[in-house]
């Protein structure tokens, strides 16, 4: 079935917009949106999912990280109509109201977060590795990390809950 | 049976945290996530460059920009006396420029908006003329008496001083000097540092007309002092303002400050009645709020053979900028910097200081610090470190005959500190110990065989944390107390606020442990809110590691009220009285009898149905606390590293932290901050640039110049406790949150120094970027941070 127009973010009368449909966690969603729009800006405002952060604004913070096609990429330098045709998936998607992802777990598990600003681009970053690498190494975890600024907890927590959610899923797998 | 007050979440327990729920799920409300009805968008236009007159500001071409609402500039703010704002040190700072800018970012005029986009495609349409000024970048060239007057807005500024200050005891410290069979000098830059939480600044004004009421949706770690100050700024009554802090990303004293785009987007929201959103973007946070530190630090010991510390003398000369907007207590005008060599028995010290204004963004936020204590005591550090060296004596041998041994508390500072408790030389040893000290040096010996330079660094420091007490701390006057109000519902289930504001630290969760500590409540019974004004008891906010030491004491006191009228209430349900009535861990019973008894929650439902005759119902309190004394933790942070000499590039081998910061609510909390704080040790100390060029312009003004460590360079941290009880604080608590910002610098900088020493290299200022330690190995001489000055 295909989907029908469903929202339109605020743009100014006489400014040319472009309709994109774009899979947010699962669900096909369509917008009309100015072509500057950021992602970041769509995700945050037109679709009211604010766990997705703005940070830097110029791709080194990792706030804004969501899984694009299962990659991680930084929303807040990628256009909307980019993603037109993809999938999108933010912190919102990762878990259900009664049952958190394994990695949503690790964080609390091993205080992985204080202030909560990176958390949601740094799961999503720790999702995108696990999903390739099961079982990955410290290095390994703090190299997929590395694009992910965290200002509070000095990464080591966020390493040893990523390791802890690992663990787990591989536990559910077997 | 007394509960088993681990399994309640009580103290010492290492409870998972209450907020992470919400965090994990994406579900946390920040600044930018609150969107209200009829919303509209301000941007800020800012100085490009650091010193200029305002010729003209054209701002017709913004107006009409479709979805534009209104254009401000310093005339509309001049027009209701706002066009200049105190500042928290009794200094006056511009909201919006209307004679001169005075530094590179500043504010200079604002558009609100239907849409974030349309107000910076309008802002970037005003037309600013500016008339250039040369611009003074370092406190020395600030100090040339034909360099331009930057305050010349002020009546009777003619040069560019902001302060003189002096502590101590010139004529003992002069005598001691006299007597030194050795003196031993240091001279340093710490440099301007900014604390940039991942999330930046703004607000979200909501000024209703019909009922008079403004609420201000903000990210400031004290929401009453801004309430305060927005009476007196914008002569509106306190009762109809509400400053609401939701949650932070993040603060490190960068929220403190009174930032001009609050107050615009409260103006804004006034003048257009519409709530008016400011959210400022990275580069704005970096180079026009609160930066830290900045302080050319001079000083020397004298000393006699033995390695005793006879005097000290120290001189700072601090850059802050072109408004004197140090977030700090009055009374002190370089902060607490005289609390340096604290944990030192030197008989005698003086300090002098001085204060330059500058060409660039205000300075002195605490980043991370009580008020300067980073400067002091990474000056203490080095100064310490060097003087080993100059002695020929070991490090760890001259800290040990120096450090204030553990019989000599309370111990009074040279500077009229009083420290009250701690084991220095404990903690240094097993610091020592898990570094493997005792092979270090053959270790080292070993490596340079191998071509490899490496060096081993020990920063040992006590700090004040907690202000007040309020006879000697205040900001603007407000004495630093705080507060806590908790309400025991009927079914013993409570809610507690606090006047701290957590950004990070995990009030939520530990809070509740005090609570469950003191009246067996289970922690997960007890929610906890902070942040509203409307809400919250009065409270000087969270920063300077104040909370526990502070509003933590006050969380405990209002619990013990509360157990106070239980008591009788109890006495009243069991029929004896009240000095019969026995406490355990959740409930009393009849001395004597330990069977008989009533829970903590007995007594709930009892304040609310069956109260003794001329007893008021309810069981709600608050309590404002006021600390006898400042907190003592003391830390022991031991760095080893490696140079290669071929590129500069050290690597930290090992880090051992060992942290006494008295009873620990919440180890995992603790450890918590003690990372972070290393972690932003490590930062300064390695990376984090952000400097000035000869015209004022910043340099570092974004994340791709201003490099923060991710986790592939973070080393990892070895933790270690332990535990001596604060003596005057309820809970035996000290302060934590800033310790290892504090005291790590210096571990990393003596390691460096340690491997080079055999160059004669005294110092190489922070960052130790590779160039700079390449440079010095190279030349064999000091390399300097100071910014450049230009020539002619």
């Amino acid at each position: 079935m295909t989907s029908l127009y469903e929202e339109v973010t605020q743009v100014p009368d006489g400014v040319p917009t472009r309709r994109v449909t774009i899979t947010v966690n699962g669900q096909k969603r369509t917008v009309d949106v100015e072509p500057r729009l950021l992602l970041a800006h769509l995700i945050r405002q037109g679709l009211k999912l604010t766990g997705t952060h703005t940070g830097c604004d110029t791709t080194n913070c990792g706030a804004c990280t969501v899984l694009f096609d299962g990659r991680p990429i930084k929303s807040c330098t990628m256009l909307a109509v980019q993603a037109d045709g993809h999938k999108v998936e933010t912190v919102e998607g990762m878990g259900t109201a009664s049952e958190l992802h394994p990695i949503q777990e690790g964080f609390k598990e091993e205080h992985g977060l204080q202030c909560g600003f990176c958390t949601p681009g740094m799961m999503l970053a720790a999702k995108a590795l696990l999903e390739k690498n099961p079982n990955p190494t410290e290095d390994e975890v703090r190299w997929a990390l590395s694009g992910n600024l965290c200002r509070c907890t000095g990464y080591q927590n966020i390493v040893k809950a990523v390791l802890w959610a690992a663990d787990k899923m591989r536990d559910q797998q077997a | 049976m007394a509960l088993d007050e681990l399994k309640i979440g009580g103290m010492g327990a290492s409870r998972r945290r209450v907020e992470d729920n919400r965090f994990i799920r994406g579900k946390g409300q920040y600044v930018d996530d609150i969107v209200l009805p009829g919303m509209l968008h301000m941007e800020i236009l800012r100085s490009p460059v650091a010193h200029a007159r305002i010729k003209s500001i054209d701002t017709s071409a913004a107006w009409e920009v479709p979805g534009v609402r209104l254009v401000m500039t310093g005339d509309t703010m001049a027009a209701r006396n706002l066009a200049w704002m105190p500042t928290l040190s009794y200094d006056t700072q511009a909201v919006l420029a209307t004679d001169k800018v005075r530094f590179q970012g500043q504010e200079v005029a604002a558009v609100i908006a239907d849409d974030p986009y349309i107000a910076k495609d309008a802002a970037s349409k005003i037309i600013v003329e500016y008339e250039q000024l040369p611009a003074i970048v370092n406190p020395m060239q600030a100090q040339d008496p034909n360099s331009p007057l930057i305050r010349d807005d002020k009546e009777n500024q003619t040069n560019n001083k902001v302060f003189d200050w002096e502590i101590g005891d010139k004529s003992a410290t002069d005598r001691a000097f006299a007597d030194a069979d050795v003196v031993s000098k240091i001279q340093l830059h710490y440099p301007r540092s900014h604390p940039s939480p991942m999330e930046t600044c703004g607000s979200i004004a909501d000024f209703d007309r019909a009922t008079g009421k403004l609420t201000v949706y903000m990210t400031s770690q004290a929401p009453h002092i801004v309430r305060a100050a927005v009476a007196m700024v914008a002569e509106l009554p306190e009762h109809m303002i509400r400053i609401v802090s939701p949650d932070l990303g993040g603060g490190f004293g960068n929220k403190v400050p009174i930032y001009p785009g609050y107050v615009i987007s409260i103006l804004a929201s006034i003048l257009t009645e519409h709530p008016v959103k400011w959210v400022e973007d990275k580069s704005s946070n970096l180079i026009s709020t609160g930066f830290g530190r900045d302080v050319y630090l001079q000083g020397e010991l004298a000393l006699r053979k033995d390695g005793k510390i006879l005097g000290m003398r120290m001189h700072t000369v601090s850059d802050h900028g072109a408004f004197f907007a140090d977030a700090q207590p009055t009374k002190f005008k370089i902060g607490l910097m005289h609390s340096t060599f604290a944990c030192y028995d030197v008989p005698a010290a003086h300090l002098t200081s001085e204060g330059w204004y500058t060409n660039k963004a205000p300075g002195g936020v605490a980043y991370r610090c009580s008020f300067r204590v980073t400067e002091a005591m990474f000056f203490q550090e080095r100064m310490i470190h060097a003087a080993a060296d100059d002695l020929g004596m070991d490090q760890a041998e001259f800290r040990r005959v120096n450090l204030v041994k553990d019989d000599m508390f309370p111990y009074r500072t040279a500077f009229g500190f009083l420290t009250d408790s701690g084991q220095y030389q404990k903690c240094l040893d097993l610091g020592l110990e898990a570094i493997g000290y005792s092979t270090f040096a053959q270790e080292q010996e070993e490596a340079r065989k191998r071509g490899k330079l490496l060096g081993l660094g020990i920063s040992t420091m006590t700090e004040p944390l907690g202000a007040g007490n309020s006879r000697e701390y205040d900001i603007i006057g407000i004495k630093m107390f705080d507060s806590a109000e908790l309400r025991v519902h009927m079914t013993g289930k409570a809610i507690l606020r606090t006047g701290a504001k957590t950004q990070g630290q995990g009030h939520e969760t530990t809070w509740a442990q005090i609570v469950a500590h003191e009246l067996g409540i289970p922690a997960d019974d007890i929610v906890v809110e902070e942040g509203d004004t409307d809400t919250a008891p009065f409270g000087m906010g969270t920063y300077a590691s104040r909370s526990t030491p502070v509003a933590g004491a006050a969380v405990a006191m209002v619990a013990r009220k509360i157990r106070a009228k239980a008591r009788k209430i109890a006495a009243h349900l069991l029929e004896v009285s009240e000095e019969d009535i026995e406490w355990e861990l959740g409930r009393f019973y009849v001395r004597g009898n330990q069977e008989r008894g009533v829970t903590i929650q007995d007594c709930a439902l009892a304040a609310y149905s069956n109260v003794p005759d001329g007893m008021e119902p309810g069981l709600e309190n608050n309590a404002y606390y006021d600390p006898p004394n400042l907190t003592w933790p003391f830390a022991a942070y031991i760095c080893k590293v490696e140079i290669d000499p071929e590129t500069g590039v050290w690597d930290v081998l090992q880090f051992v932290a060992v942290d006494d910061c008295g009873v620990r609510i919440n180890p995992l909390i603790v450890e918590g901050q003690i990372m972070g704080g290393l972690t932003e040790a490590y930062a300064m100390a390695s990376m984090q640039y952000i400097t000035f060029d000869e015209e004022g312009n910043c340099i570092g003004s974004n994340y791709m110049d201003y490099l923060l460590p991710t986790a592939w360079e973070t080393p990892g941290f070895e933790l270690y406790e332990v535990v001596t009880p604060c003596p005057h604080h309820p809970i035996g608590a000290k302060g934590i949150g800033e310790c290892a910002t504090v005291g790590g610098p210096a571990a990393f900088v003596n390691a460096v120094m340690n491997a080079l020493k055999h160059t004669g290299v005294r110092n190489v200022d922070m960052p130790l970027m590779p160039n700079r330690v390449y440079e010095a190995l190279q030349t064999g001489k000091d390399v300097s941070g100071m910014p450049p000055v230009k020539a002619g």
